[in-house]
């Protein structure tokens, strides 16, 4: 196996175009898992993470925070994405451990593109844009499109996606993640919902509970229907419970050896309907 | 390799933290284990294992694996030169699968190659045809019978019943539960691992590898390989924890057969996935219990059933199952029982030992009915407890006297002293909620819960065993070196060595020999026994040394050596002025000594359950406050508070880290740790999914230790290890109850089974 420590991007990208069967690392925290199980085996390896440019967090867009993709989760879990995008930050504190966090990226969640990938979740309620990159195109792509399913993505393969914008909301915004211990584990259900105050809208998005993460519209739209947003006063447990039980009819999850349909659903009434009632508080 | 150790910090006698002398290594990374053992002209190991729970095996071509550029050799069950098969109590365990493999990751071939790479691309080129057979899998199928043998031995490894007292008594108050208990996994951090040297002469070998007792490795490695005992050395490696899981053979064998065929030194080492199915783990049981008590809640009668999933082969089901049963009764007085038990044999893993072997699952049983009989009658858990406590003299429903010290009553008012935790303020970390960094909960969701547990354990091997330990002193120029073959694994025996050195004989420096097969056996590094065993040893050996010393002193200086005391570093004349430091004393002479350390004699149960079948007893008391978010199921242990016996705190910074750590156990399988099995298959076999509690999950401990030295005990130290993981796990999922309001009698408790 050989490995390419790309400095510059380009570098990057014409490896990539170069070897067919080349995998991209960043942090490594999925990538060397699989290829510690023998599920791949690439003979090139190329490392992002010396590319300065994945690694900055910029604002020069008014209302975008772009967030390089090799920026480690430690770095998302504070400042400035805190105060900016406090769903997102709180997402990153529940990756992994802080060794996972020192080295897993947005670039490898999106890589990955696992319904369990706790970012994700937050990229959907706040209707994210990737930017990908070819040696000689490039493109943005709003997240919902990017997602296709288990694992599977829009990028090609010799694309490097190289940040994420976030559009800043002017309102509440916050992550939930339900597992069997208090830290490091993978979601069983998880929501992230984002109440825009500007544009008196409400959005919810699952993580866990379906093939994609779940956009779950009718449940927005059944609210805005029913409550008038933009007046802003705090919402009631029957509304929030009904929000919350219409967003679990929206999900579609399986029993694993992790938990049962049934549970997830149920969980993710109880998540919507709290984010809900938090939003409003 | 293992070295000699120079222990050489002052005055770390008994009673005093001693810290370990391998603690700075470990946690700076430099502390070797087996794993990192390496030998010129190494070969690397590996095994082929069986994808199914239960099939024939029709036939396994080696010749493509065997072909591969950079393979040694591949070996089979054709390849064993001795006894085909292995096992701690009834030898029925195959070396390799020869006609049948009975559980999913049996052992089928091994491997040897120049790289884990190309053993790893070997074992993919050996075809095994199987003809998949349907699964035998629940245990219930193995006691009625209705499925053929899946063993030559038979489905039902070990059934014994308990009669005793009046067996149609009962009470006004009548309470019945039927017990739940899942696969717990020992999950211990440093893998499986060995190295297997052979002899220049290739007829015997020196085998390095991560176990719980040396000697009995080496004899059932002796048999199998077909050679005497003393063509075979093993020494210890860097063991990183056992709880049980490193009693029965993983990879012993197998490496040895390798390293002989292949005449070169063989290293194995398992993955955290293989080592999950290349260890027996805590048997999954099923246990009814119906209690008869009278108006005052005071147990009248007991009658039980205990089912305990064996898994495919016997390990120490069968020991695990007598464990089980004579501890129905729990640490309270009992006349009247009726207990039938079964340990089965099914197409499961096997099952074996784990810290608490067998009393785990029964604590879990009687302590929910303990809070039945509480609730029936209006008393507080403390109270029902407190008025069923037994004490020192009273029989058990073995008929066996109780004669160690137990402070059963003190152990619960001890802990009933602790001051409960703060309840929440307005503000809390939302961190510490249930749910934790998932952020789930507000402090509004949360309801919390108050739990107790109370448990008796047994000590030392039971049934008439011959258990013993020996160890050697030798006292040279005021050092003290200390030979034994006691298993360190992590518990602290070389912390503890030196400081009974150090008190005995009033040296500072001792020296630890390598930890080899070179001396008589320690016994195993299980049922909290080393401390008692081992140390026993150490100390009488220690003490026949200080004899010789003070006869010799006394020669020299014409005193009465009866007169000759060690105080301090000094030998003194208790009637005199005479003082000498120990290192002048023993300066040019060599004293040697060893002793072996023998418990009391044991008795085999008649088939009535009736006998002196255990040793001794230690005692403990969990009090648990758990937060409960009901509409999620998702828990946050806040405070386990426990008063153990211990009989003497021997080093109190080792004693609270066997509390601390026991309780993180206790609490992994009340709410999280489970291998998940279906249909024979385990399907979580990865630390991804097979869930250990974090620094998050674990709550605070305030312990107290109970010491009323043991008589019985050489030091008057009761054995502390299994104690702390038993009774905090029905103590947890007790508190639950008290939240949430509802009965569960299923462990780990699951969020589904707390919301839905
Ligand atoms: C112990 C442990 C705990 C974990 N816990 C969690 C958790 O709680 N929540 C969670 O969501 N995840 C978790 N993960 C998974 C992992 O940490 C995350 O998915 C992380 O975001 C991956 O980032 P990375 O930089 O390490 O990716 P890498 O492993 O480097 O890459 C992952 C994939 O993305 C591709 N890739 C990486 N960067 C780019 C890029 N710029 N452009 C295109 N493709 C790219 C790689 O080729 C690879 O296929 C855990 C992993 C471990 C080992």
């Amino acid at each position: 196996m050989s490995v390419i420590v790309a400095k510059e991007l380009t570098t990057a990208l014409t490896a990539l175009r170069e070897h067919g069967d080349a995998r991209l690392i960043q942090g490594g925290t999925d990538l060397m898992v699989e290829i510690n199980f023998n599920h791949v085996k690439p003979t090139t390896m190329i490392s992002l993470r010396d590319i300065k440019s994945l690694r900055m967090i910029r604002t020069d867009t008014p209302g975008i925070m772009s967030i390089g993709s090799g920026v480690p989760y430690s770095v998302i879990e504070g400042e400035p994405v805190l105060t900016a995008i406090p769903a997102l930050a709180q997402a990153a504190r529940t990756v992994g451990s802080p060794q996972i966090r020192a080295a897993g990226s947005l670039g490898g969640n999106l890589g990955t593109c696992s319904p369990a990938g706790d970012t994700l979740p937050v990229m959907f309620a706040l209707d994210a844009s990737i930017h990908l990159s070819a040696i000689d195109s490039s493109r943005v792509v709003s997240i919902h499109d990017f997602m296709t399913g288990v694992k599977r993505s829009v990028r090609q393969h010799d694309e490097i996606i190289t940040a994420i914008d976030f559009p800043i909301i002017n309102g509440w915004q916050g992550y939930s993640k339900v597992g069997v211990r208090n830290a490091m584990v993978i979601s069983v259900a998880s929501a992230c919902l984002v109440a825009d105050h500007e544009n008196a809208d409400v959005r919810i998005a699952l993580g866990s509970v379906g093939p994609t993460i779940i956009r779950c519209r009718a449940a927005e739209s059944w609210l805005k229907t029913t409550l008038d947003l933009s007046t802003r006063s705090t919402i009631s447990l029957d509304v929030a419970n009904e929000f919350g039980r219409r967003a679990a009819e929206e999900s579609s999850p399986i029993d694993d050896h992790r938990s049962t349909a049934q549970y997830r659903r149920h969980a993710i009434s109880v998540l919507a309907s709290r984010l809900l009632r938090k939003a409003y508080q | 390799m293992a070295k000699s150790s120079l222990v050489t910090k002052p005055r770390d006698i008994l009673g005093n933290s001693a810290l370990r002398p391998d603690g700075a290594h470990k946690v700076q990374g430099s502390f070797e284990f087996t794993s990192d053992l390496h030998a010129e002209n190494m070969l690397w190991g590996a095994t082929l294992r069986s994808p199914h729970p239960y099939a024939k095996i029709v036939s396994i071509d080696t010749s493509a694996a065997l072909a591969l550029s950079g393979v040694q050799c591949v070996i089979t069950a054709d390849d064993v030169p001795g006894k085909p098969t292995y096992g701690l109590i009834s030898s029925d365990q195959p070396v390799f699968a020869q006609d049948f493999v009975r559980y999913m990751g049996e052992p089928v071939a091994a491997v040897a190659a120049d790289h884990p790479e190309t053993c790893r691309r070997a074992l993919a080129l050996i075809t095994v045809v199987y003809e998949v057979l349907t699964p035998l899998t629940d245990p219930e199928d193995a006691i009625a019978g209705s499925f053929a043998p899946i063993h030559p031995d038979g489905n039902v490894i070990r059934h014994q019943r308990i009669i005793r007292g009046e067996q149609s008594i009962s009470g006004p108050i009548v309470v019945e539960g039927e017990y739940v208990i899942g696969m717990q996994d020992q999950a211990f951090l440093g893998l499986e691992a060995a190295l297997a040297i052979p002899d220049p002469d290739g007829l015997g070998l020196h085998l390095h590898v991560a176990t719980q007792w040396l000697h009995e490795d080496l004899t059932q490695i002796s048999a199998c390989l077909n050679l005497p005992a003393d063509k075979i050395r093993l020494t210890l490696g860097g063991v990183g924890g056992a709880f049980g899981a490193r009693e029965d053979i993983s990879l012993q064998v197998h490496c040895c057969l390798l390293a002989l065929k292949a005449g070169r030194p063989i290293k194995m080492q398992y993955s955290r996935e293989e080592s999950f199915f290349g260890h027996v783990h805590r048997h999954p049981a099923t246990i009814f219990m119906r209690h008869h008590a009278d108006s005052n809640g005071k147990i009248v009668k007991i009658d039980a059933r205990f089912v305990f999933d064996g898994g495919a082969y016997t390990s120490t089901s069968p020991a695990v199952l007598i464990n089980g049963i004579t501890h129905t009764q729990g640490p309270y007085k009992c006349d009247n029982a009726t207990v039938d038990g079964y340990a089965v044999r099914t197409n499961n893993p096997p099952c074996g030992a784990m810290r608490g072997f067998g009393v785990v699952q029964a604590c879990f049983a009687h302590e929910s009915q303990m809070d039945k009989i509480a609730a029936a009658v209006g008393k507080s858990p403390v109270e029902i407890r407190l008025i069923n406590a037994m004490v020192t003299g009273d029989p058990l429903i073995t008929g066996q006297i109780m004669e160690s010290v137990a402070p059963v009553a003190r152990c619960i008012t001890e802990t009933d002293a602790i001051p409960l935790p703060e309840l929440m303020g307005q503000t809390v970390n939302e961190l510490s909620l249930p749910g934790g960094s998932g952020l789930t909960a507000s402090r509004s969701n949360i309801v919390r819960g108050i739990g107790w547990g109370v448990s008796m354990k047994n000590l030392m091997y039971s049934e008439g065993f011959d258990d013993y330990a020996t160890a050697r002193c030798t006292l040279k120029d005021g050092i003290a070196s200390l030979k034994f073959a006691t298993s360190e694994v992590g518990q602290g025996f070389v912390t503890l060595a030196p400081q009974i050195a150090r008190s005995v004989l009033g040296v500072d420096e001792v020296i630890l020999e390598p930890i080899d097969t070179q001396i008589g056996s320690a016994g195993s590094t299980s049922a909290s026994r080393q401390t008692w065993m081992s140390g026993g040893a150490v100390d009488g050996a220690c003490r026949l040394v200080r004899e010789r010393l003070f006869h010799h002193v006394g020669l020299m200086h014409s005193i009465d050596p009866i007169r000759l005391v060690i105080d301090g570093t000094d030998v003194i004349d208790q009637l005199g002025t005479f003082r000498v430091s120990v290192a002048d004393a023993s300066e040019g002479i060599e004293i040697s000594e060893t002793f072996e350390h023998h418990h009391r004699a044991t008795e085999e149960l008649d088939e009535n359950g009736q006998g002196n079948c255990h040793t001794a007893f230690a005692f403990v008391a969990h009090r648990a406050v758990v937060d409960v978010d009901p509409e999620l199921g998702l828990v946050k242990v806040v405070q386990i508070a426990t008063a153990q016996d211990v009989g003497r705190v021997l080093n109190p910074l080792s004693a609270i880290g066997q509390v601390e750590g026991g309780i993180a156990q206790g609490l992994g399988l009340a709410v999280m740790e489970e291998i998940v099995m279906k249909d024979g298959k385990v399907r979580n076999p990865s630390f991804t999914d097979y869930l250990l509690p974090t620094a998050l999950d674990a709550p605070d401990v305030v312990a107290v230790m109970i010491e009323e030295h043991e008589p019985q005990a050489p030091l008057g130290a009761k054995g502390i290890g299994e104690p702390p993981c038993i009774s905090v796990t029905p103590a947890i999922v007790a508190a639950i109850r008290n939240a949430i309001g509802k009965n569960i009698e299923r462990i780990p408790v699951r969020p589904q089974d707390i919301c839905l």
